[in-house]
């Protein structure tokens, strides 16, 4: 599948922004972040900061991005239309909550249902993201049940590692979460290698002879294309990166989104925080290169069963 | 809405395409090109279309397999359009409603007034159907020529789609697939007519008759190859004059 960079930066940094506001609703609200408006004002900036960037460039890549309001209406029966909504009511508690932080600096009570309401809202828009593609059957690498797994852990992980550099900037003390953030960064490595593995390892379930009905018992070539050069269907669906570019790819997603922001924020435990922000700060950055690669081979690695017809022998 | 209709009204037009007879012309996927580019959501745009790298949206693409039929192998000229699905993905992922299944008659449309080129119908279709106008910015895929079918200022007989029409080998037949008496089913049923790709799942309307064997194996006794015509059997002087006089008068 053709990685589109509107795309890619959607999923990357709303993914991201939404895990920041998980986090700070969650911490927040059981007392473990310090509820003081400067510190919100930049948090909660950043993280609708994020996720607006993100939507918006997701209707780049719209061929009318003025009728966009439409895609709200099809939510029964359309994922791409849920996250739509999701991601629109999530805006409301979340800025109540941002509200509360800022303008009262009191998070408790109803306020901190609110807060808890955004933090339910980031996580089911996030899921609805990745159903956009977990549901297409025709490619196999997203009909997987992990990519759900994998588009929340790194969501997740982004946010986390984005609260931690906030916290430094801030100059609070962040051990007590670098600990916890180290976990989850590993377990999102976790779950993306097993994704990988999972997708080299499993069968490829269609071929030529099912997509033409033609002699299931011998292979069938295609002898000649429609056209001479790429229509849209191959421009969009026909775009797969080669295999030894791929394996170097996913080696660089595990040093600069893994690997990477584990060893710096490590080596900031060890330091006792002398060297926050620094390390926070490359944390950040590692982790977003990496997440970006992650997320252009998402695409790049893709196969649509489309292929079939144009001359691949499986799918 | 992009929901699929609850009931089909049991009409499910669509094509039947005959692989054995179908000679590769793209004469259907011109002509299909031609009426679809002034008719429903026309027109259907093409980019670059003198330069290096021209390319534009089709809603026919023929294709050209190579494929064993009974031992033989042989070229299958292969057309792919939409095949106006019974359960299609295509519909149900479209987040704006553009995207619809006909209740009355089963034909999937896109509404270019209200789809907003996000694409990921054409990410849902197994079969490639669809394609994107980059000029006008909405997607595009065979409307069974619902501007031609119904369309009473025609004649009865060119109410059918465009690629039938043109079909110079009458590898095309248009019908009713859900009515078990009509010419199309019966078509079916009597060549042992097939979906594409049924095992995916969508339930595809159009069928596909697949190759028959070569007529010098076939059980019916066809010839073993074609008989001399009457006009190159002939040696005398005057129908050679006349054959002359022919094909001078015919240039
Ligand atoms: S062939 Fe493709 S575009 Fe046509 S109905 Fe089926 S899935 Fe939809
Ligand atoms: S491209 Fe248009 S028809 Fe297709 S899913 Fe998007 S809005 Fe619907």
């Amino acid at each position: 599948m053709h990685p589109a960079y509107s795309v890619i930066l959607f999923t990357t940094a709303s993914g991201a922004g939404y895990g920041l506001i998980f986090w700070l609703s969650l911490l927040g609200v059981n007392g473990l972040l310090p509820i003081e408006r400067w510190f919100g004002v930049a948090s909660f900036g950043l993280a609708f900061g994020l996720i607006t960037v993100g939507l918006l460039s997701s209707t780049f890549h719209l061929g009318h991005p003025e009728r966009a309001w439409r895609a709200f209406s099809q939510w029964r029966s359309s994922w791409l239309s849920r996250e739509g909504v999701a991601a629109v009511i999530a805006y409301i508690p979340a800025g109540l909550a941002a509200i509360a932080w800022v303008v009262f600096e009191d998070f408790s009570g109803i306020w901190g249902l609110m807060a808890l309401a955004g933090a339910v809202m980031a996580i089911v828009t996030i899921i609805c993201t990745a159903m956009i593609y977990a549901s297409l059957r025709t490619i196999r690498q997203w009909h997987n049940p992990l990519v759900v797994p994998v588009y929340l852990s790194l969501g997740l992980a982004t946010g986390a590692l984005l609260l931690l550099l906030l916290m430094a900037l801030f100059g609070y003390r962040t051990t007590y979460l670098e600990g916890p953030t180290l976990l989850l960064v590993g377990a999102a490595m976790m779950i993306k290698l097993v994704y990988w593995w999972k997708i080299d390892r499993e069968d490829k379930t269609w071929t030529i002879e099912q997509a033409t009905g033609l002699s299931a018992s011998t292979q069938v070539n295609q002898l000649e294309s429609p056209h001479y050069q790429d229509n849209y269907v191959l421009r969009e669906m026909g775009y797969q990166v080669a295999r030894k570019h791929a394996a170097k790819l996913r080696y660089y997603v595990m040093i600069f989104a893994f690997i990477a922001p584990i060893l710096a924020l490590g080596l900031d435990l060890y330091l006792d925080n002398t060297l926050s922000v620094v390390l926070t700060i490359i944390s950040v950055a590692s982790s977003a290169l990496g997440v970006f690669i992650e997320r252009w081979l998402f695409f790049a690695e893709a196969q649509h069963v489309v292929s079939l017809y144009y001359g691949e022998s499986r799918a | 809405m992009t929901s699929l209709p609850a009931s089909s009204g049991g009409k499910k037009l669509g094509l039947v395409i005959d692989l054995d007879i179908c000679v590769g012309c793209h004469a259907c996927a011109v002509s299909c090109k031609e009426w679809n580019t002034q008719g429903y959501s026309a027109p259907l745009s093409d980019q670059n279309p003198y330069g290096d790298d021209p390319h534009g949206a089709w809603l026919n693409r023929i294709h050209a397999y190579e494929a064993d039929i009974e031992g033989d192998r042989n070229t299958v000229h292969f057309p792919r359009s939409c095949l106006h699905c019974e359960e299609p993905d295509c519909v149900t992922v479209c987040p704006t409603g553009a995207s619809y299944k006909r209740e009355e008659d089963g034909i999937v449309l896109v509404n270019p007034d209200t789809c907003i080129g996000c694409k990921l119908c054409s990410w849902a279709c197994p079969y490639g159907a669809r394609e994107y106008d980059y000029a006008h910015g909405v997607m595009k895929k065979c409307t069974l020529c619902v501007d031609r079918i119904y369309n009473e200022n025609l004649e009865e007989v060119d109410r059918v789609p465009a690629c039938v029409k043109a079909c110079p080998t009458g590898a095309r037949a248009f019908g009713d697939l859900g009515d078990d008496k009509s010419e199309v089913s019966k078509l079916v049923k009597e060549r042992s007519g097939y979906g594409l790709f049924e095992e995916f799942g969508y339930k595809p309307v159009n069928k596909y008759l697949p190759p028959r064997p070569r007529r010098d194996k076939a059980a019916d006794g066809a010839p073993v190859a074609l008989e001399p015509t009457p006009a190159s059997q002939s040696t005398s002087k005057a129908d050679r004059l006349f054959q002359w006089a022919d094909r001078l008068l015919s240039r």
